[in-house]
């Protein structure tokens, strides 16, 4: 920061914490950055002429006397085609070795789009999972998380759906990655010869965890940068959101907060929102969607990250091992996605609907089965049949490594359907049942 | 000359001013940065210290900063030209501002100006009127919309004169009226009002008792609400509580529709914006989206304007009840406003109730729903506010304050179930747990027993018995095993699942599921409370599962199909033979 020669430097730190320093200084704007012994830190609360700063690099060995110069803007990205095939830290650094962005800088965390200026999202998102496609069904402009305990394999899955989406533009944020799993999506994007689509900020778990705080932002100013300047479909991958929620806990405990919920803070839902709702269809043709990881700690959905984010987001993707076939399917019980019905059945062929409902509500009378079984019940023939049924559904359409187009996945289930049951037993409206039922069985 | 002030404090968007005269509680004011106004509310005054609550993001403000207050709280603009809008929870005209992205600082008119409308007078020259009286009205989308005199005047007025019936903008003087000291007031087609006080302008409030028809059977069968009613959907996230209120937005037999969506998804608010305008009023054949104002408050707006939308929201309920109209507001989600009311709490590190929510949440609940109602106007005309509001427990659990302080005073409970919901049994609406209170009052058993007939509570008390009984013997059947309880509870059991499918489940997506006029809905519950009464004959319980199943399919084939068309009596006709082969005679 070299150009600075007028700007005041302070030098009197008046109180520190493990996140926070507080200052004398005058003429300060709410949210600006400012430079501590050349740690980035932002304006999070000014009584008077007491300023005090979040430190995102943490406050170990910030003296009292510390140099503090105010940037005079609030954190920013420079914007530009040269993002593409770029990979920043969370301060929008390059940390890939090349040069600097030239662009036109703009504050992160910017305005909502007026919701009468959206368009309702239409276009369907094929990823060939048949869990995702067949029973959550992606459109352009969602926002949906993978919920999954942090030993399954969803930021595989995650690389996979966006490679196979038809995305202009991917935006990878990545909070608290392992070096291996940043390395990861390094390498896979690279193989699939994609790498000059995607652009990422990432926060490796080498790095402050404090910093993580701004790479959801940096994130999504890049995808509006494409999407509304080059109405771009823009895929924003999000991993790992609970990581950036723990930031954020760590943050407000520091500054004395009235923790609400699993210690959150109790603002955890705007915070979490602002982020999620960046996701949009634009009225000229670009979007941005988001697909996000949200780790559980045992499967638990009522912590307050999962269960806030529940209320936020359009569904969520929940990855289970199933023992019965041995492979990770999308359990279709608990996972949802809310937009599938503006494009299902008429995106798609016009019996999705009512096949998708009938196979899941017969895999539920299965797991009623499976209760019974090992309540140490007998099993009528019916109950049989669906634990059959279960079991080939698991392994042909729910396992993650099912890739198919739309209507094979739609014919397998109307097979699956007829090899099992009886017309009567799978409750689809008598049209449908006339011009899809398999003739023989 | 007004109160001034200066800004001395900023944590997000809880700002401390020190003004420099007399401020209220409430007042609303204006904080200058950098050419930018940006509105706040008083919410606490401390000596010369006013603490606000900023409407837009902080960023970039300064200590230092001039403020202007505006001697007024919180308000809204009322005039024709209302319905059809949406605004955002400040009453800003979202459609007037320029640009794909949210501007701080915009703040549009909320009605327009120019507009000609159609005045016919009702009052005359000579005539004694209070506030609300009704002066004369224009026509707003086939609603009559009436000018009124402002609910701000006290006391008694003459009017001196009338406008003639004929075409004039929301700002012309339609009316004169005279004063007990004698003095003039001109009266234009535009008023204003305070969001958080009620509009009281009317005679008496009785205990509501008309149904107020949604198409929803588990509402209008088994737990109705009423004109004027109150009522509250708790639900885990993804149980069909915002699929719910739009079905029950759409087909709900009420002249006004008002939908605050608080702190909520984007693009569930783009739905209603892309939906309403094509579909037609099932009442009146006209477009939803004319009788319908949505004040879109979404979860990435301003947390502070949050909490203001479902006041905005409120009154301009209240501001149609005063004109004689059946109003019916739904606001998404009432917790997101209570979640707004912890952040401001939390930040004036006021002492905190339980989970952090501010002491006095349940008696801000309490209200807010008392403003709902079935009105006597001073004219003797009636009008009601009918509010449903859902709830988003935290982790889905109903022992949180805000679940339960709405269960204090809503009177109808609609709990969604997670395990119904996970089990695709929409709606979700556990039918043992919900209940109606009005079905208790005797106002609305006389009014249910003209429109219907009087035996109609007294099946439904015995339907929601069958459920019960449906219920205990699945849980009997999953401990003792499906032959350790007799044939005749396996019965009993599937008689509970017709009610369940056929009565309770209704698909919110199908042309004609998704919507059931009452005529129909007494025939479809004559007709599975006909099968329920009826005995059959099985020789073992592998055949009870697999009848029903037929009796059911039947049953849902016509629920798809459009009543008394000839495919619905296909249906029919193929059920009672179903019946007839297992019938004991
Ligand atoms: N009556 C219904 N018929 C068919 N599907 C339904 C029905 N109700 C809900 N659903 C399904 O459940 C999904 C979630 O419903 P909805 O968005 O109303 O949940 P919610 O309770 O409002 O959740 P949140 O609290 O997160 O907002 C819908 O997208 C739809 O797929
Ligand atoms: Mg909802």
């Amino acid at each position: 920061m070299a150009t600075k020669a007028f700007q005041k430097i302070y030098t009197k730190v008046t109180q520190i914490t493990k996140a926070t320093c507080t200052l004398r200084a005058e003429g300060i704007g709410y949210d600006e950055l400012a430079e501590i012994n050349g740690r980035l830190a932002q304006v999070v609360k000014i009584i008077g002429d007491d300023v005090t700063l979040q430190v995102f690099g943490g406050t170990e060995g910030i003296p009292t006397n510390a140099e503090v110069t105010f940037l005079g803007k609030s954190p920013s990205l420079k914007v530009s085609d040269q993002l593409a095939g770029r990979f920043f830290n969370a301060f929008g650094d390059p940390i890939d070795g090349g040069p600097d962005i030239e662009g036109q800088e703009v504050a992160i965390g910017g305005p909502s789009v007026n919701p009468v200026r959206r368009k309702q999202p239409s276009e369907l998102i094929g990823t060939g999972i048949a869990g995702i496609d067949l029973n959550n069904t992606l459109v352009s402009g969602q926002k949906i998380p993978f919920f999954a305990d942090p030993d399954q394999p969803f930021n595989q899955v995650m690389a996979m759906v966006a490679l196979r989406a038809k995305a202009d533009k991917i935006i990878l944020g990545g909070m608290g990655l392992t070096n291996d799993d940043y390395l990861f999506f390094r390498n896979v994007f690279d193989n699939a010869g994609a790498l000059d689509r995607i652009v990422s900020f990432v926060n490796t778990t080498e790095n402050p965890p404090v910093e993580r705080l701004l790479v959801p932002d940096m994130a999504l100013t890049a995808a509006e940068y494409f999407a509304v300047e080059k109405n771009e479909s823009v895929l924003v991958l999000l991993t790992d959101m609970t990581l950036y929620a723990d930031a954020l806990s760590i943050v407000s405990n520091r500054m004395d907060q009235i923790p609400s919920k699993d210690s959150m803070p109790g603002s955890l839902y705007s915070d979490l929102a602002k982020i999620y709702e960046k996701a949009v269809q634009f009225p000229s043709g670009g979007s941005i969607t988001i697909i996000a990881v949200t780790t559980l700690s045992g499967g638990d959905i009522t912590h307050a990250i999962p269960d806030n984010t529940g209320y936020i987001t359009e569904g969520q993707l929940f990855l289970r091992r199933d023992s019965d076939v041995g492979k990770v399917i999308v359990d279709p019980f608990r996972s949802l996605s809310r937009l599938k019905q503006l494009v299902i059945g008429d995106k798609t062929r016009e019996d999705h609907p009512q096949v998708m409902n009938a196979a899941i509500r017969l895999f539920a009378d299965a797991a009623s089965a499976k209760t019974k079984l090992e309540n140490g019940f007998d099993l009528t023939e019916y109950d049989q049949r669906t634990l059959d049924f279960a079991k080939e559904y698991s392994n042909d359409l729910l396992a993650i490594d099912v890739n198919i187009g739309t209507d094979d996945m739609l014919d397998t289930g109307w097979k699956l359907l007829g090899r099992h049951f009886k017309p009567e037993e799978v409750g689809i409206k008598q049209e449908l049942m006339n011009k899809y039922w398999p003739k023989e069985a | 000359m007004s109160t001034q002030g200066k800004v001395k404090g900023i944590i997000a968007n809880l700002v401390t001013v020190e003004a420099d005269g007399p401020v209220a509680q409430n007042e609303i004011c204006y904080l200058q940065t950098r050419g930018t106004d940006l509105m706040a509310e008083v919410i606490k005054v401390n000596g010369a210290n006013a603490f606000v609550q900023v409407f837009e993001s902080t960023r970039g403000l300064k200590i230092g900063d001039p403020v202007r207050f505006t001697g007024h709280m919180l308000e809204v603009t009322l005039g024709p030209g209302i319905l059809s809008k949406n605004y955002d929870g400040l009453q800003n005209d979202l459609d007037k501002m320029d640009g794909v992205f949210l501007k701080r600082g915009d703040y549009t008119n909320p009605l327009d100006d120019d507009t000609l409308w159609n005045f016919k007078p009702l009052a005359k020259a000579g005539d004694e009127v209070e506030a609300a009286s009704w002066l004369g009205e224009v026509n707003e989308n086939g609603k009559p919309h009436r000018i009124m005199v402002p609910f701000v005047f006290e006391g008694k007025y003459t009017v001196k004169s009338v406008v003639e019936a004929g075409e004039y903008k929301i700002n012309d003087t339609i009316a004169v009226l005279v004063d007990a000291d004698g003095k003039e007031h001109n009266v234009t087609m535009v008023q204003k009002w305070p969001v958080k006080k009620a509009i009281t302008a009317y005679r008496e409030k009785p205990r509501p008792f008309k149904l107020l028809e949604t198409g929803v059977r588990t509402i209008d069968t088994i737990n109705p609400i009423v004109e004027g009613g109150t009522g509250f959907i708790p639900g885990p996230f993804g149980t069909g509580k915002t699929v719910l209120q739009h079905a029950i937005s759409k087909q709900a037999e009420a002249d006004i529709v008002v939908i605050a969506a608080c702190g909520e998804r984007a693009n569930e608010v783009v739905e209603i914006f892309t939906e309403f305008p094509e579909l037609d009023d099932p009442h009146t054949g006209r477009k939803l989206m004319e009788r319908t104002i949505i004040v879109a408050n979404t979860s990435n707006m301003p947390v502070a304007a949050r909490e203001a939308s479902v006041y905005t929201a409120m009154t301009l309920s209240e501001y149609y009840r005063s004109m004689g109209l059946k109003v019916l507001m739904m606001a998404d989600s009432t917790s997101r406003w209570a979640q707004a009311l912890r952040e401001m709490s939390n930040r004036l590190e006021e002492l905190p109730g339980q989970d952090a929510f501010p002491m006095d949440l349940s008696a801000v609940i309490a209200n807010f729903y008392a403003r709902a109602g079935f009105v006597y106007l001073n004219n003797g005309e009636s009008g009601s506010v009918t509010f449903i509001g859902t709830v988003s427990p935290a982790g889905g659990n109903l022992k949180e304050p805000v679940t339960e302080s709405t269960k204090k005073v809503a009177r109808c409970f609609y709990a969604l179930q997670q395990s119904r919901a996970d089990g695709k049994r929409y709606p979700a609406i556990n039918p043992i747990e919900s209940y109606s209170k009005y079905l208790e009052y005797p106002e609305f058993e006389e009014y249910i027993a003209k429109r219907i007939g009087d035996k109609w509570i007294a099946s439904i008390n015995e339907l929601k018995t069958i459920l019960l009984r449906g219920q205990e013997v699945s849980e009997q059947i999953n401990i003792l095993g499906d032959d350790g309880v007799p044939v005749e509870y396996h019965i009993r059991f599937w008689k509970s699942e017709v009610i369940d499918f056929v009565i309770l489940q209704q698909d919110a997506f199908d042309k004609v599921d998704m919507n059931t006029p009452l005529e129909r809905q007494e025939y479809m519950l004559n007709k599975v409370m006909g099968i329920c009464h009826t005995d059959f004959q099985f020789e073992s319980f592998t055949e009870v599962g697999s009848y029903f199943k037929r009796v059911i399919n039947n049953l849902r084939q016509m629920n798809y199909s459009e009543f008394e068309t000839d495919e619905f009596k296909k249906f029919e006709e193929e059920l009672n033979q179903i019946i007839n082969e297992r019938k004991v005679a």
